[in-house]
Formats: structure tokens, C-alpha cells, sequence
């Protein structure tokens, strides 16, 4: 590709580790930086950096495979190795941006939402939560996969407990999600355990080979397979798993709630794919009992039970996060089907869910940011004293719905096409159903804000008073962008939809 | 007013030192033998804990500034990265010590004494940061508003 020789060839076959050292290193040092303004300029470089690499990653997996990089020169399955495919490069690049896209939002956000003395100490642990995302999509090393997703989750504590500045029942989420991603760490480690029992190697390439070569292996494979999905379904929030996320999503700085809905639960279902068609094989028939019944089971009542939820909430942030709950639904449900078709649905949906969801806390961060407004009640009116702000909530919203031309909609329909393949008809009824409830909780805010009449101060209709410019232009990138990708404009959507294809296509053993 | 923890506190001043020793002992071995920064960090830390037991939170502090754990931590994560820096700058991959000398076994030495050197000073400033940040708690109720 020509654009592939503009980047230094240094980048390229340094690249895997740069994403990973440039954002750790630099973590530490703005720990003690004195002042946020300082803070702020390093994460943003920090973070454009780290999707520029992504980006040349990405371009070079597509023009010359997969590549392998080798951590201090230790040959795997001995040293710790970096992988990067068409599985991998996505979700890198997708982590990426929607950093950049968050942190030009936290300028004006975290002012508002974060103690002053506590800014700097924001972005830094915001950094190492980044390092430790990029990490865990890199590596191609089981253990260390661990390591990186307690770099990103003990950070992400801390960032969730920060939004106490402005409700204090952060804290109690916060602790809550540090009970539950313990719990999840800690089944995923004892799942590794086993897995090494098994096999004694860590590299995910070698497990892979010897459990093929043990035919699935013994009773202990299949524990540590159990152990491995409880403890990524955790982290992913999983239907009955997600008890943690509403909380942390509503009570965290909007910053860190947009960041983590669009890439901490995307990277551990990254790595759920990873683990159960890479690792282990859908052939062996402990996996293909857990994809065709679990994940199946609890991605179609999790569609249904967090969807109605979401209806049944006062407060609109929390109506959002049942609604990220019931997206996993879909993405898992893309996962189980395990036919190429199905995992390239549940990728894009992957993909798709992150620009929206990302685009719909963006607003709802703004909102509260000039009215103080979280309860779906108060939205009355806000599409005239905000209309910029809830122009972009309603073009992210009607694409959570999946309304054709927007980036839901493709999505939904590969996953309503990949099912009907199948010949999964119930699973397509419920995919409409939970769309139907999908237009309900979000149209109760819709026509709040559009057919509602503004609250009267003193008297006095509320004025007009639109979210500042670096609020404004990273919630219309994602809300344009769901439309670009849902309308194939400057061919994005058929990129997504290529990348999704790719993916599938590496799971499922077809190349790429 | 007799000290009633006169013996504590001389035994203690006695021993101080002499773990605060084995710590660098641990550590300086953890290149070729059982060892290494984890363990050195975690025997330096307890040295200042110990302290800390006896004389009190306050004269720790002193001769520990909280200060210094903050710098700690963040120097030793820049150590054991900066080795990872110096190595792509010498143009090797991450990490690859091998670099670092003229003959790769050299390299090799030098790397892994200051990786070790960051990991001592990350994990003992970790280990006494924990420490202050509980031990200063203030409680929530009084003794005696029970």
C-alpha cells in the first residue's frame, strides 16, 4: 500500500511495543507533573502517537500479514511475544482513537467533574489504563494478558472513584467494580493455571498447538476453559456478570465512562474471541457446548432482561449502560453462532457499538456539564437550549436503535442475516424485539428533549447555553462518523465491514 | 517515666540496618542467583515499616519522606523502561540487553542490573506508599464517641 511507505520503518517493526512502553512510561511521568494543562498536552500526544502507530499497524497487517514481535529478543514460546493480525489491528487502532477522541474531550470535562489536585494524577492513571488496553490486544502471551488487564483495571478504579467529585456514589461503585474485576482477575489467572497445568507453555500460539495435538485436552483443559470465560465474562459484563457496570458507567468522570464503554469491555470480549477460537477450537466439544448454550443463552436474555431495564431507569446515564449491557448481548450472540458470518457480525458490532455508545456518553456528559442533567425527567426541552449537543445524541441514539444509513443498522442486519443463515429464526425475532425495546428507551429521552418545552427560571424560559467547542467536536466525529460507516460514505462502512470479515475469517481458520 | 518498649526500640535500631543490608544483598545477587528487585524491595520496605512500628509514623516520615515514594515509584518504572528506551535507541528490540555492550553476555549483565535497580525502587516506594496511605487514616469515630 503506498500510504504504508509514508510511515518510518522503525515505527512498523517497532510499533507493537511503542503502543505499549510510549503510554506506560509516560504514565510515570505525568504522575509528577505539577501542573494538568501540562498533563492534559501529554496524554494527547501520547494518545495520537499510539493511533498513528495503530494505524501504520493496521495498514501493514492488511498489505503483508501478521506479524510477530519478539520481546527482547526471546524467541516465543520461551520469551514474551507481540502479536499483531487482523484480529488484533482493529481493536488496537479502535482503543487508539477513542482515546485521542476522549482526552480532547477531557480538557473542558474533567475541569468540571475532577478535584483540581487530583487532575494530573487523572490523566496519568488515564495512561496507564490505556497502556495496559493496548497491552492486552497486543500480546501474544497468556500471563501477560493478565498483567495488562490489571494494569488497565486497577487504573480504572482509581479513574471511576475520581468521579466523587461530583457524586459521591462513585465511591460505592468504584468498590464494587474493584470487588468484581478482582473476582474476574482472579478466575481468569486460576483459569491460565490450569491451562498451564495442561499444556506448560504460556505463549497462546503453543497452547494452542499442543491443546490441538492433545485433542482438547484433559478435565483440566475444560475447567480452566470454564474459569477463563467466567473471568473474561466479568471484565466483558456478560448478562448475569454485569452487575458492576451500570454504577461505574453513571457515576464515573464522563471521560472515563465514554472511555470504557468503547474499549475496556470491547477488549475483553477481543479476548474471549481470542481464547475460545484461537486458543482453544470451537471443534472441541467443551467449547462448542459453551458457545452454542452460555454464551448464546446469556447474550439472548441479557438483550432482552438488561434491555428492559434500561427502560424501567430514572436516570439516563444508567439507561445507557443496561443498554451496553444488552449490546454484549448481540456481540455474543455473533460469537456463538461461531460460523464466520456470525463472528463478523458480532466483530462489527463490536467496532460499530464503541463509536456509538462513545458518541451518546459524549452528549450526555455535556448535558450535565451545562445543566446538571442525568434524569431522563429533566431532559425536557434540551433540543432547544442544547440543540448541537442533542443533534449528535439523536443521530448516536437512532443508531444504537439501528435505523438504516446508520452504523447500528449494518450490524444488526450481518447479525439478523448470519442467524437466519443458521437457521436461527427465534434468535432473529428477539434481535427485532430488542431493537423495539432499543426505540422505547431511547426514544423516551428523544421526545423528551424534542417535544418537551424548555424549564422555566425565574419565570423566564432556560436560554440557550451549547457545550463548549472541544465537547462538540469529538460527539458529532463519532455521531458523523456511525452515519459514514452506516451510509458508506468515502467507503467506511465496507472498510468496517472488511475488517469484521477478516477477523472472522482468521477464527475461523479461511486465512487473513 | 520508664520506656515501656525500651527493648523494642533498641533491638530494633540494632536490626535496621542490618535488613536494610540484606535487602542490597538480595538485590545485588539477583542477577545470578535467587533474588532480584521484587524481594530486595520488599525486605527494604520492611525496614522502613519496621521503623515506622516502633518510633512511630510521624519520625518515619522523616526519615522517609512521603515525597520520596511518589519520585520512587515513577523512577524506578523510568528505569526499568528507560533501559527498554536506551536499548531501541542503540537499535535493538525492546529489551534486548544484548545491546547494551560490546559482547552480547556483557549486555546481557548490565540489562538485568538495571531493570532489577528499577524494579527495587518501584516496589519499595509501592510498599511504603501502601503503608502510609493506611497507617495515616485518620479513624472515622472516636474511641470514645462509642
Amino acid at each position: 500500500m503506498e500510504i504504508l511507505s509514508l510511515f518510518p520503518a522503525w515505527l512498523l517493526e517497532q510499533g507493537p511495543a511503542f503502543v505499549i512502553v510510549l503510554p506506560l512510561l509516560m504514565g510515570a511521568i505525568t504522575a509528577i507533573l505539577p501542573s494538568r494543562t501540562l498533563a492534559w498536552w501529554t496524554a494527547l500526544v501520547v494518545t495520537l502517537l499510539c493511533t498513528v502507530t495503530a494505524f501504520a499497524l493496521l495498514l501493514q497487517v492488511y498489505s503483508e500479514g501478521a506479524s510477530l514481535y519478539t520481546m527482547g529478543g526471546w524467541d516465543p514460546p520461551h520469551g514474551i511475544s507481540l502479536v499483531i493480525d487482523a484480529l488484533s489491528a482493529p481493536v488496537l487502532f479502535l482503543i487508539a482513537a477513542m482515546a485521542v477522541v476522549t482526552v480532547i474531550y477531557a480538557m473542558p470535562a474533567t475541569i468540571a467533574e475532577v478535584e483540581p489536585k487530583k487532575r494530573a494524577p487523572f490523566y496519568a492513571a488515564f495512561l496507564l489504563c490505556f497502556a495496559g488496553l493496548m497491552g492486552m490486544v497486543v500480546t501474544g502471551d497468556a500471563f501477560n494478558v493478565f498483567v495488562f488487564l490489571e494494569v488497565s483495571s486497577i487504573s480504572t478504579y482509581a479513574l471511576v472513584a475520581m468521579g466523587a467529585a461530583r457524586d459521591r456514589r462513585a465511591l460505592t461503585a468504584a468498590y464494587n467494580y474493584l470487588i468484581m474485576g478482582s473476582i474476574g482477575a482472579t478466575f481468569f489467572v486460576i483459569g491460565l493455571g490450569f491451562m498451564f497445568m495442561e499444556t506448560g507453555t504460556l505463549n497462546m500460539a503453543d497452547m494452542s498447538r499442543i491443546l490441538a495435538d492433545l485433542d482438547g485436552g484433559s478435565r483440566v483443559a475444560k475447567v480452566g476453559f470454564g474459569f477463563i470465560i467466567i473471568g473474561l465474562g466479568l471484565k466483558l459484563a456478560m448478562f448475569p456478570l454485569h452487575t458492576w457496570l451500570p454504577g461505574a458507567y453513571a457515576y464515573a468522570p464522563t471521560k472515563v465512562t465514554v472511555f470504557l464503554a468503547s474499549t475496556a469491555t470491547k477488549a475483553a470480549l477481543y479476548l474471549l474471541l481470542r481464547f475460545t477460537f484461537t486458543v482453544f477450537d470451537p471443534s472441541f466439544d467443551y467449547v462448542a457446548v459453551v458457545l452454542k448454550y452460555i454464551l448464546i443463552g446469556v447474550g439472548v436474555v441479557g438483550m432482552v432482561f438488561a434491555s428492559l431495564q434500561a427502560i424501567f431507569q430514572t436516570d439516563a446515564r444508567r439507561t445507557l449502560a443496561y443498554s451496553s449491557v444488552a449490546q454484549v448481548g448481540y456481540m455474543l450472540l455473533g460469537v456463538g453462532l461461531a460460523t464466520a458470518a456470525g463472528i463478523a457480525a458480532g466483530y462489527l458490532h463490536l467496532l460499530n457499538h464503541a463509536i456509538i455508545k462513545g458518541g451518546l456518553f459524549l452528549a450526555m456528559g455535556a448535558f450535565w456539564y451545562r445543566f446538571g442533567i442525568t434524569r431522563i425527567q429533566d431532559f425536557s426541552g434540551l433540543s432547544k437550549t442544547m440543540p448541537w449537543t442533542m443533534g449528535a445524541f439523536m443521530l448516536s441514539g437512532l443508531s444504537l436503535i439501528g435505523v438504516p444509513f446508520t452504523a447500528g443498522f449494518v450490524s444488526k442486519v450481518n447479525l439478523t442475516i448470519a442467524a437466519a443463515d443458521k437457521g436461527w429464526w427465534w434468535a432473529v425475532g428477539v434481535i427485532v424485539v430488542t431493537s423495539v425495546l432499543a426505540i422505547i428507551y431511547i426514544g423516551r429521552i428523544l421526545l423528551a428533549a424534542y417535544f418537551g418545552s424548555p424549564p422555566l427560571i425565574d419565570g423566564q424560559p432556560a436560554k440557550k447555553n451549547e457545550a463548549p467547542l472541544m465537547m462538540l467536536i469529538p460527539m458529532w466525529f463519532l455521531a458523523v462518523l456511525s452515519i459514514a460507516v452506516g451510509s458508506n460514505i468515502l467507503g467506511l462502512g465496507d472498510d468496517f465491514v472488511m475488517a469484521s470479515e477478516r477477523a472472522a475469517a482468521l477464527l475461523t481458520g479461511q486465512g487473513g | 517515666m520508664r520506656d515501656p518498649h525500651v527493648i523494642l526500640r533498641v533491638i530494633s535500631k540494632f536490626l535496621i540496618p542490618f535488613i536494610a543490608l540484606f535487602a542490597f544483598y538480595v538485590q545485588f545477587h539477583g542477577d545470578f542467583g535467587p533474588g532480584g528487585g521484587f524481594q530486595a524491595g520488599v525486605i527494604l520496605a520492611a525496614s522502613v515499616i519496621l521503623y515506622a512500628l516502633i518510633f512511630g509514623l510521624d519520625a518515619a516520615k522523616k526519615a522517609f519522606p512521603p515525597s520520596w515514594v511518589r519520585i520512587g515509584m515513577t523512577l524506578g518504572v523510568l528505569l526499568y523502561g528507560g533501559t527498554g528506551v536506551v536499548t531501541w535507541i542503540l537499535g535493538g528490540d525492546f529489551l534486548s540487553y544484548g545491546v547494551l555492550a560490546e559482547k552480547s553476555y556483557h549486555g546481557q549483565h548490565y540489562g538485568i542490573i538495571a531493570v532489577e535497580l528499577g524494579v527495587l525502587f518501584a516496589v519499595t516506594s509501592v510498599m511504603i506508599a501502601i503503608f502510609y496511605a493506611f497507617g495515616s487514616r485518620q479513624p472515622d469515630h472516636n474511641e470514645e464517641d462509642w
